[in-house]
């Protein structure tokens, strides 16, 4: 594919004239998608796609568009002649651009995945065999992903992988359920079967008696799959640097000094330890990692290249939407093993759905506890509990009520789909919390 | 270029119980005025074609974009070796479900179409609705933008189908944020949900180039208005809102592959089983949901859906009481119940789900008046801006950016932060009053997330004005 990209990329070049420059994106997958419900496939099929992005630019001048490629280099260089003459036809009818900024210094990369991945029956055989007769319900992505960077002062950036995500649960009935996922490069047979035996003892427990409790305040433990949750609600204007220039970022009191998060929270980007690619669309590279929260105070933002323009600061590799790609929750000192003695009595919450902001000025965030959550008393797992609604704010939960940080963490894979297979990642302690506001 | 396809498709299509190509190609522009600058142009281009196959029961897909005689011989192989893996593991018999053997054009109406006009007229016009939204110091951000796409799409298959249909969508989305302190407000027109089928007409029907300065004045005012109360009160929510009330708590709750438990690992459940249909009380007898997709003008207007199946409107919900699923023809054939046309995907290189297209709220008698005069104490909300619920699709909360308290029948002064939760299972039959077809917004959004692997699919939703009763309705922190 880097071959590929690279012959549409010196054809690119080739196609401009005078002072014109062009930078360029490419994404392309070749992706088995099979999906399963009740332990029978339920949808198995395979994508290739391959996607570029053009900007063409003269001056502060410039007109960007995006063209689906067929993966055969003759064909694809001949879309890419008739992009470039639409958008040079635009160029003329643009007003200059004063945010327009796109990497100068030529920053060449390449990092190069390995195809460890089974052959399709191999794993297809194995998922089947782990579901037996249990009601296994999710989806198996896996296969190759390609990423560059190109622009016509000669830089190039690739990025390959191979990778895999099984991404599903267990049901016992109605809504009780074990969530899970098995993902990563080398998928081990081993690895995933203790997946399995973990992820069925979880649902021998959910087979109990489900309890249901009143709204009310609850002593909780949130699961680390629960905290990437929550964390990437905050990251919805939490740590861009447009957020909170505007005045829009949910932790507006924490920047106006009128609420405070916990000193034990430290959270970052953290490019190096994640598995998406260190450069953007612009051709900037990313910094190794980005403080956005030491001990509970603000540090710095996520800066994409039009923001570093328009506030007068540098970038520091940002996507346009200022998120977080590879987001790194500090641990704290609670060890994994002893998260349920401490929470004692109160609410194990497995997985949480559907956040979203019912204050966004104050922080305080709306959802529901999934999958495996458990009603907890004596430091030990009781019974299932039926789903609540909390709502909460942050500075609550991740400031004043929060208990502590189990001191290991999980590396989750983001099994995200949406236009093609995300490369987002967060590595996540569990976290205790007191005084948990459920509302219905 | 679809004859061509139709053509290739026939050389290539192997021997087996059912095989499709489903071709769909996008294109469009994107034009954003933010601060009064313009961001920017988005030029998009996407096109691609999906070859299922089923065989020996087992049913398979290959999406490509490579739609040369090769490259789709390529994916009908790929599709038939998946058919023939999951063949004797699959959920279903896909051999033996029934196939489409319809034909077929549809067109969007488009009465003034965008690529008539100039790339400068249409950055103009979006420019000077955004540079109305700026009338304050205290308005910190402010855009406005027209999205345009035009699509096309194919569907043939070793049945004698052919389905040709064009499809042409504007989105126009709008905002003013003000803020004073720790306190930020946002007001949009209409949230994201003011997408429509048509051309640069719809900006005129929807007020685009009108409103702004309202928008940012509101913004402005909601600064210091109060909070929302908190307690049980009546709630007149206005289409803006009551298209996400249906959206969530009464389309996601009836799609067929959801209940049938497809999208438990991901989307999420039901609490509707399949045993309801036909007799369970959804809501109070005011509560008529129809699937439209006959609508001229509404985002997810269609001929047919894409496994084929020719699509119609319907009564989903009658006086109250739940007739039937939103599922498509897999869905009903692995089920065993009767449902509409809503096997959609997102694009070519996704298989067709079961989706809500256009679900509607079908008018009633109650003028605007009506109902504020019915309501002694309560709340009257506009324009959804913070939507969650379980993934039965029971408890929910939704917030609002715009409301005004109503008392002893009157529309009385601003509030924010306008919040109200409830259960799906019984919110509905506290419905007290419909509003007149003079209430009634014709609405759509392009953001609608389900299946695995995921899809991002354009719906629409009609509906007027609605008062409810006795709410749980709260405001800010």
């Amino acid at each position: 594919m880097q071959t590929y990209f690279n012959g549409l990329a010196d054809h690119l070049t080739s196609q401009l004239q005078g002072e014109e420059v062009y930078t360029c994106s490419f994404y392309g997958e070749d992706s088995d998608f099979v999906r399963f419900n009740q332990g029978q496939v339920r949808q198995a099929g395979s994508v290739v796609q391959r996607a570029i992005g053009v900007d063409l630019i003269l001056g502060q001048r410039h007109a960007g568009g995006s063209v689906t490629l067929s993966g055969d280099g003759a064909e694809d260089k001949g879309r890419l002649t008739k992009l470039v003459g639409r958008l040079r036809e635009k160029l003329p009818h643009l007003p200059e651009d004063p945010h327009l900024l796109y990497a100068t210094d030529v920053q060449s990369s390449e990092r190069h995945g390995e195809n460890k991945l089974p052959a399709a029956d191999d794993s297809l055989g194995q998922i089947r065999s782990a579901a037996g007769d249990k009601d296994l319900v999710g989806i198996y992505a896996a296969g190759a992903l390609g990423s560059g960077f190109a622009n016509s002062l000669g830089q190039r950036n690739w990025y390959d992988t191979w990778s895999y995500n099984f991404d599903w649960s267990f049901y016992h009935q109605a809504d009780k359920a074990v969530k899970t996922a098995y993902a990563g490069m080398d998928w081990d047979e081993a690895a995933f079967l203790r997946k399995v035996e973990l992820a069925s003892k979880q649902l021998e427990a959910l087979k109990r008696e489900p309890v249901t409790i009143s709204p009310d305040g609850y002593r909780v433990y949130l699961a680390p799959a629960a905290v990437y949750d929550m964390v990437g609600m905050l990251s919805w204007g939490g740590f861009g640097l447009k957020a909170h220039k505007t005045r829009q970022t949910p932790l507006l009191k924490l920047l106006s000094g009128d609420a405070a998060l916990a000193d034990s929270l430290t959270i970052r980007e953290n490019t190096v330890e994640g598995v998406a690619p260190n450069f953007q669309g612009s051709g900037f590279i990313r910094p190794d990692a980005v403080t956005l929260l030491d001990g509970g105070k603000l540090a710095d933002c996520l800066v994409s290249p039009r923001s570093a323009k328009e506030f007068g600061v540098p970038t520091n590799g940002a996507s346009a939407g200022e998120s977080p790609e590879s987001i790194d929750v500090s641990a704290g000192d609670v060890p994994t093993e002893e998260a349920i003695t401490r929470l004692d009595k109160g609410v194990y919450v497995g997985n949480v759905h559907y956040l979203n902001y019912s204050d966004r000025s104050a922080c305080r965030t709306t959802g529901m506890t999934r999958f495996a959550t458990f009603w907890v008393e004596d430091g030990e797992i009781r019974a299932p509990l039926n789903v609540m609604r909390f709502d909460e704010t942050m500075y609550r939960v991740l400031g004043e009520n929060l208990v502590g940080l189990t001191a290991e963490r999980e590396m989750i894979l983001d099994s995200n789909t949406y236009f093609g297979r995300s490369t987002n990642s967060g590595r996540m302690p569990g976290a205790l919390v007191e005084d948990f506001t459920f509302t219905l | 270029m679809i004859d061509d396809l139709e053509k290739r498709f026939r050389e290539i299509a192997p021997d087996v119980d059912y095989c499709s190509l489903r071709y769909q190609e996008e294109s469009g522009e994107s034009v954003t005025v933010r601060q009064n600058i313009l961001q920017p142009v988005g030029d998009h281009s996407d096109a691609g074609a999906m070859i299922t196959v089923a065989h020996a029961g087992g049913l398979g897909y290959a999406a490509t974009s490579d739609l040369t005689t090769s490259g789709l011989a390529e994916a009908a192989r790929r599709a038939k070796a998946w058919a023939e893996r999951s063949a004797g593991q699959a959920v279903a018999d896909f051999s033996k479900l029934p196939h489409s053997d319809a034909q077929g054009e549809y067109e969007t109406v488009v009465e003034r179409p965008w690529t008539t006009t100039s790339l400068e007229d249409r950055i103009g016009l979006v420019r000077a609705s955004a540079e109305q939204l700026k009338s304050d110091d205290r308005i910190v951000d402010w855009y406005a933008r027209v999205g345009f796409t035009d699509g096309e799409s194919l569907y043939v298959n070793n049945h004698g189908a052919r389905i040709h249909q064009r499809f042409h969508y504007v989105v126009p989305v709008m905002a003013a944020t003000a803020n004073q302190g720790a306190e930020t407000q946002t007001r949009t027109l209409g949230g994201y949900g003011n997408g429509r089928q048509g051309g640069l007409e719809i900006l005129d029907q929807i007020g685009f180039q009108t409103e702004a300065s309202r928008l940012a004045s509101e913004a402005i005012e909601l600064l210091s208005a109060p909070d929302c109360p908190e307690g049980t009160l009546d709630v007149v929510l206005a289409p803006d809102q009551m298209i996400l009330q249906i959206h969530e708590s009464v389309g996601h709750a009836i799609e067929l592959d959801r209940i049938l438990g497809d999208e438990r690992n991901y989307a999420g459940t039901s609490f509707v089983t399949l045993d309801m249909f036909g007799n369970y009380r959804y809501g109070s007898d005011l509560l008529n949901i129809t699937f439209d997709p006959t609508v001229a003008s509404q985002m997810a207007s269609y001929g047919f859906d894409d496994e084929g199946t020719a699509a119609k409107k319907e009564y989903i919900i009658k006086d109250g009481i739940l007739l039937k699923p939103l599922g498509g023809a897999t869905s009903q054939g692995r089920a065993g119940i009767a449902g509409v046309a809503n096997a959609r995907a997102c694009s070519w290189n996704r298989p067709p789900i079961d989706r809500m297209a256009n679900l509607n709220l079908e008018p009633g008698t109650s003028t605007m008046e009506d109902m504020i005069g019915a309501v002694e104490n309560g709340v009257f909300m506009a324009t959804n801006c913070s939507w969650s619920i379980d993934d039965s699709r029971n408890k929910f909360q939704f917030g609002c950016e715009y409301g005004r308290r109503i008392e002893n029948g009157e529309l009385k002064g601003l509030v924010r932060k306008n919040n109200y939760r409830g259960v799906s299972a019984t919110f509905w039959r506290s419905l007290k009053m419909v509003g007149t077809p003079d209430t009634l917004e014709v609405m759509g959004t392009p953001n609608c997330g389900k299946g695995e692997p995921n899809q991002m699919v354009r719906v629409g939703h009609a509906t007027p004005a609605c008062l409810f009763e006795n709410v749980e309705v709260f405001g800010g922190a």
